[in-house]
């Protein structure tokens, strides 16, 4: 396979765009990529989207993009798997490059959700847990999570303030990162004090409700090396798979066997392991997600996430920081575009462009997206060429 | 909620029905079409155990429009007896004394209502084991 760069990311404004339909805002992000990358042919596309049909009652999305893109006629491929359509439509086309079928490939995720209100954005959500067998017992996405933490909790000792330190540090993160939705600083007081969701998880536990799109144009490492302006970045590993979207299928209810099992597969082909990886963004849509994922990833112990985000080991500055961008819980969580949008922040990161929440000497980053409670996930590892 | 798709999963709902793996005798609930554990397409019917354990549980305050009258509620994770893990309400019990661990029973009881003018939806809650 051919080596893989990213030549070009951006995003479009994420938050409550109430004035900006959902075609505007993912060619803001994918104008934004393929000015950065300098390029005036893009061979072939994806757009991650989860439901847009739910949204906005849009399906159809990967034609209408490419045509409001002002590129209609080239092949345009929607790619679905829940929270981790972006990752997912990232992955395939870098694979897409990889196999020579394509050069220049923009990658885009979007979402729009918040035309639907809470109880619409609640029903949409909810679709990626198992309509028969859990949500029609009443049970919610913040729910499903909750029962992971609480069981994390029982099982290792996880504290209520730990889980906290998590919204703590994102926010510390976010609060440096004009593109956030919420780039404001918050205290583990004020996440103890803020309303409850779903026993034990409470609003600030949770990511937000987001209308952002992400963008990245990536091509073949030779041709970069000759078109690109930018620090080269390339595509070392990648890695995905997939679990029981049920939680009650799993034979251990906080761990996330397809996350460990794509972050295995990613380390193989880039020959490298968790303790090379210089920062990550990983799938933070609560609190408990990042505990339970970054010992999936290899970065921590089993039963010690919970002690990562109070110690400082994942704060910028730390021995592995995560989620430098605010992550999903403080840059916001447009599902569809979360996965590309952690692509951008590897991107800039490595780089050189991050400002204030720059890592310093940056050269490998890894990239952990997911679908629903773990059904699916994606993980990319990304490195200065 | 479409009567046909509430229609088809009540030997599920109603009766506990599963599907018993006539070769590795792992039990799926509900059926499947192939065993995920051996990989074999034929299944005997069998009734699962109506008393279990909770594994882990939440209580929901913020609900989906056809539970907002329920509101807050227990929902968790039980395993019973036999193996299969299900979903479902947490009943009959005051929030603060449920207690992971603890014996539960399955009984059948109104699960949703879909809206003013649609169907009852009924199916398994689970109550403390006496």
């Amino acid at each position: 396979m051919r080596e893989v760069a990213v030549i070009g990311v951006g995003m479009s404004e994420w938050g409550e765009l109430w004035r900006k339909p959902m075609r505007d805002i993912f060619v803001e992000a994918a104008l934004a990529a393929i000015d950065d990358a300098g390029v005036d042919k893009i061979d072939s596309m994806y757009v991650g989207c989860m439901t847009s049909g739910l949204f906005v009652g849009q399906e159809h999305l990967a034609s209408m993009m490419s045509d409001y893109l002002g590129r209609s006629g080239i092949p345009a491929t929607r790619v679905e798997s829940a929270c981790a359509s972006g990752g997912l439509a990232f992955r395939l086309g870098m694979i897409e490059v990889g196999s020579g079928v394509s050069d220049v490939v923009l990658v885009g995720g979007v979402e729009k959700m918040n035309d639907v209100g809470g109880d619409g954005a609640t029903y949409a959500l909810a679709t990626a847990a198992d309509q028969e067998y859990e949500v029609y017992h009443g049970v919610t996405f913040p729910g499903l999570y909750a029962m992971v933490a609480n069981e994390h909790m029982a099982r290792f000792g996880t504290t209520r303030q730990q889980l906290a330190h998590v919204a703590v540090k994102n926010h510390k993160h976010g609060s440096m990162n004009p593109r956030a939705q919420y780039p404001y600083e918050v205290t583990v007081d004020g996440v103890l004090k803020s309303v409850l969701v779903a026993d034990p998880l409470r609003i600030l536990d949770c990511s937000p409700i987001t209308d952002g799109a992400a963008a990245a144009v990536i091509c073949p490492l030779e041709m970069a090396k000759k078109i690109s302006k930018k620090p080269l970045v390339k595509v070392t590993g990648s890695g995905h798979s997939t679990d029981s979207i049920a939680l009650h299928d799993r034979h251990d209810l906080s761990e996330f066997a397809a996350a460990k099992r794509a972050a295995e597969t990613a380390y193989k082909m880039a020959g490298v392991g968790p303790a090379d990886i210089d920062f990550a963004e990983v799938h933070d849509c609560f609190t408990i997600a990042e505990i339970c994922v970054i010992e999936a990833l290899g970065f921590v112990k089993r039963g010690e996430g919970g002690k990562a985000a109070e110690s400082g080991l994942t704060a910028l500055g730390g021995k592995i920081p995560v989620n430098t961008s605010g992550g999903l819980k403080s840059k916001g969580h447009p599902v569809g575009a979360t996965g590309v949008a952690q692509i951008v922040e590897l991107t800039e990161q490595l780089r050189g462009e991050s400002g204030k929440r720059q890592v310093k000497g940056a050269r490998r980053g890894l990239a952990q997206n997911m679908g629903g409670t773990g059904g699916s996930s994606v993980v990319h590892i990304l490195e200065v060429a | 909620m479409f009567p046909a798709r509430y229609w088809r999963e009540m030997p599920q709902r109603y009766r506990l029905e599963a599907g018993k793996c006539k070769r590795c005798g792992k039990v799926c609930f509900p059926p499947r079409l192939v065993c995920p554990k051996c990989g074999n397409r034929t299944f005997d019917t069998v009734r699962l155990a109506d008393e279990g354990v909770l594994k882990t549980y939440t209580v929901i305050r913020v609900a989906p429009s056809q539970f907002t009258g329920q509101s807050p509620y227990a929902v968790g994770i039980v395993e019973l007896d036999g193996g299969v893990l299900i979903t479902t309400q947490v009943v009959d019990i005051l929030l603060d004394e449920i207690k992971l661990g603890q014996r539960v029973r399955v009984e059948f009881r109104r699960v949703q209502e879909d809206g003013s003018a649609g169907i009852i939806c009924y199916g398994y809650k689970c109550v403390p084991a006496a």
